[in-house]
């Protein structure tokens, strides 16, 4: 019989309407790597959330090391030594290192005694082979470090299970196995960890049981040692088969259509992000742009459409010159923009699914006469586009923040679309989406490319770049670290340039 | 001239003693991420009970304790508002000060009068306060005025080397970070805002007592807003504070300077002076920042 360090009983978790996780159960083993497995939305997060308190309130029971917990806050969760690691890292840039670690604990006195835990802290780095200087900003330390540093302090709290949400998305190839050799010995010491992740490889590679969620309910349990393959995966992730390549046609070349000579700008701090880089791209082929998020992607981008202006070196769309022009002026050249972020750059969404399809082209004859907008005929139109591009919506007057993610990013692509365009940037088209969703953005990204639409895609997904693009781009700090061919890209050929190593 | 230099710097302490202490508030309640821009009217209450307790008990303490108790309150009310009900920080602000207006107005009106009341009477410092120049600068004058300038060191030791400063701090930033770490977000919200609540209680005290010893009506005329600029200007950070305060001090006491001139006659331009120096300042310095990067924003637990 095993030993178990949680168990969670018929866990239920209700947002409003919403059921967010319905009659989970969960048993993890002492001492072993287990994989929460699921869609986004399958309600992973929420559980782990429920598990580390930070929900008023769940229907069921938890137990851990066997005995009924009680968890109404993190603290009873700290308490009883869980630890989690937060998608988005719960550090504060601002405070020093030691400050952050430090930070709420029931043991600290009146006044701080910062040195003597700053020494605990760094015997403790010093032991899992992850030194980090207690004394400067998390703000300067990079995004593996502050991931280092946010378990770490699990530890520094006498963590006995950890909880690792998504851990490997901002981590280069050499990181992710760092983190790997990490858990290893945190599992050989003794302690549990939870890795929630949605990367079939990894979950292949160092876990030893899975528990796959879909739509808020358990679908399996597996010990990974009984999976054959990460098709197996997928399909019990899914709940069906899915096709997990893409099919590609050979490329046919049409001419250069985005010309990037020595570019630089500056990041919103006004720091050099963008440093002299220059690439072609041509109709026909899809150059993929590959980078750990933060090394000049997003600025190389923003100045591409406009967003961003430009200090040095020339942009060419089309032949003509578009450095530092404005976003309308570089639209009418014939770019299209999935951006990064669809919240933030791609829908207003309080508005309307029509007026968000308005918004770039209600200057157009078709949309307006006389600066009036021509309603029936946007409906109409707007309709067409989600029936297109599989946008499911009651109708084209509902909210765009009423639609789901996958929903609204097939809205945004299909909008950017069906403008044919002949120079595409897709940023991270797919974060963010299941596997049906992903694999249908991606192939009417192949059908713009076999067009003849010169595409640019950026992204972090080593997978989804390998598997798509003509060329990849790899950037570091801001500058090109090489262009590497599809047939010569793998995991071992780009890791070492994402980390800023050339040979 | 020896008697021009202390007048001046006197009159710039005894502005500048108000707009430190509030600010002194400010900064703990800005740092944890509310902006409590009702100071103004919590300082005109503050002015007011303390010449209603002056008045009521004879003892310019029990005024000054009135002051703070009625700081403290509202401090606990704007908490109420802004972070149980996540009301808009600036709404409830504005509000607190319009309510003030009128509030003192109708009291001032029912109770007092303007009646004179006693003061804070001056405590001079022994031996020191006969030093020339500085004795009288620094060494004679009321308790409250000691006390504000203690508070400077002490406020920042608190915020800097103590776990409820730590605390402070951290939620401003991130309050979610600090849920996750077990820490109380409302409680520590509201811990500050009935301390800077109590604050300026006490300075809107020092403004109606500390010389004239009389309520007028909308006497704080807009120095709750300035000791809202100190503590930015002041850069959140309690010794930059003080030095803040005491520059726009001197701002208005050389206001009264240039009064008694030959160019006292433009008034108007000179009763400008402070708060024009007040915006120059804001804008050449508003950039370096230790802002808190959650401020102003409500903290919803999920």
């Amino acid at each position: 019989m095993a030993e178990y360090i949680l168990e969670m009983k018929n866990i239920t978790k209700r947002f409003a309407s919403v059921v967010a996780n319905e009659d989970v159960s969960l048993s993890i083993e002492k001492g072993e790597v287990h994989a929460l497995l699921g869609e986004n939305g399958a309600g992973k997060s929420t559980l782990m959330n429920c598990l580390y308190g930070m929900y008023d309130s769940y229907e069921g029971e938890i137990y851990f090391d066997n005995k009924l917990a009680n968890i109404q806050g993190p603290k009873n969760a700290i308490d009883l030594g869980i630890g989690m690691v937060h998608q988005h890292f719960m550090l504060i840039p601002a405070l020093t290192v030691i400050e952050n670690v430090v930070l709420g604990l029931k043991d600290n006195k009146r006044v701080l005694d910062l040195v003597s835990a700053a020494e605990k802290f760094v015997q403790l780095g010093r032991k899992y082979n992850m030194e980090i200087d207690p004394w400067i900003k998390v703000e300067q330390l990079s995004v593996g470090q502050q991931q280092r540093l946010e378990i770490l302090k699990a530890l520094y709290r006498n963590a006995k299970l950890l909880i690792l949400d998504e851990p490997t998305a901002v981590l280069t190839p050499g990181e992710v196995d760092g983190l790997f050799e990490m858990m290893a010995t945190l599992t050989s010491e003794g302690h549990t960890v939870i890795f929630i992740s949605h990367k079939l490889n990894e979950i292949m590679k160092i876990c030893d049981s899975c528990t796959i969620l879909r739509l808020g309910k358990v679908a399996a349990t597996v010990a990974i040692k009984d999976i054959k393959n990460r098709q197996e995966l997928a399909a019990l992730m899914v709940g069906r088969e899915v096709r997990l390549t893409t099919q590609k046609a050979p490329v046919k070349l049409f001419g250069e259509k985005l010309v990037v000579k020595s570019l630089s700008c500056n990041s919103d701090r006004g720091l050099p992000a963008v440093k002299d880089v220059s690439f072609k791209v041509r109709g026909g082929e899809i150059l993929g742009i590959c980078g750990v998020d933060g090394n000049g992607q997003s600025e190389l981008v923003h100045c591409i459409t406009g967003l961003r202006k430009v200090t040095g070196g020339q942009i060419f769309i089309n032949n003509s010159e578009a450095t530092n022009l404005n976003p309308r002026q570089i639209l009418k050249l014939g770019v299209s923009h999935i951006p990064e972020d669809r919240h933030k750059y791609g829908m207003v969404g309080s508005m309307k699914i029509d007026e968000n399809l308005s918004l770039i082209s209600y200057k157009e004859a078709l949309y307006s006469k006389n600066g009036l907008l021509k309603w029936k005929w946007i409906r109409s139109h707007s309709k067409e586009v989600c029936d297109d591009y599989n946008v499911k919506t009651p109708s084209v007057q509902e909210a765009a923040n009423n639609l789901s993610g996958g929903n609204q990013q097939k809205f945004v692509v299909g909008r950017e679309l069906e403008r044919s365009p002949s120079v595409l940037i897709a940023v991270h088209p797919s974060r963010g989406l299941d596997i049906g969703a992903t694999k249908y953005i991606q192939s009417q990204i192949i059908k713009q490319r076999d067009n003849g639409t010169a595409v640019m895609m950026v992204s972090t997904e080593l997978d989804e770049l390998i598997e798509l693009s003509d060329r990849i781009l790899v950037m570091y700090e801001g500058e090109v670290m090489g262009i590497v061919e599809q047939k010569d890209a793998k995991r071992e050929t780009l890791g070492p340039l994402m980390a800023g190593i050339k040979e | 001239m020896a008697d021009l230099i202390t007048n001046f710097l006197s009159a710039d302490i005894r502005t500048a003693t108000p707009l430190i202490l509030a600010a002194l508030g400010l900064v703990m309640s800005e740092r944890a991420g509310i902006v409590n821009i009702g100071t103004e009217g919590i300082m005109l209450t503050g002015a007011l009970l303390g010449c209603l307790g002056s008045f009521l008990w004879g003892s310019s303490f029990a005024g000054a304790l009135l002051a703070i108790a009625g700081g403290g309150l509202m401090g606990f009310i704007f908490a109420f508002f802004t972070v149980s009900i996540r009301a808009n920080q600036i709404v409830v602000g504005m509000g607190f000060n319009i309510f003030a207006g009128g509030f003192t107005i109708t009291l001032n009106r029912l109770l007092l009068s303007g009646a004179k009341v006693s003061g804070f009477p001056d405590y001079p410092i022994p031996l020191l306060s006969k030093l020339p120049i500085l004795g009288e600068v620094l060494f004679n004058w009321p308790i409250p005025v000691y006390l504000t300038f203690l508070a400077v060191p002490l406020s920042w030791f608190v915020l800097h080397k103590t776990n409820t400063g730590l605390k402070i701090r951290a939620v401003g930033e991130n309050p979610k970070a600090c849920d996750t770490v077990g820490i109380n977000v409302f409680r520590n919200r509201y811990g500050v805002l009935i301390y800077s609540g109590m604050m300026a209680g006490m300075a809107g005290a020092f403004v109606s007592m500390g010389q004239l010893s009389s309520f007028t009506e909308g006497m704080v005329a807009g120095k709750g807003f300035m000791a809202l600029a100190v503590c930015v200007f002041g850069n959140y950070s309690p010794v930059s504070v003080m030095l803040a305060g005491i520059f726009f001090g001197a701002a208005d006491a050389l206001k009264y300077r240039l009064l008694t001139t030959s160019i006292g006659g433009y008034y108007q331009f000179l009763n400008m002076l402070p708060y024009f120096i007040t915006i120059v300042a804001l804008c050449v310095f508003a950039r370096r920042s230790n802002k808190p990067a959650g401020s102003g924003i409500a903290y919803r637990k999920e």
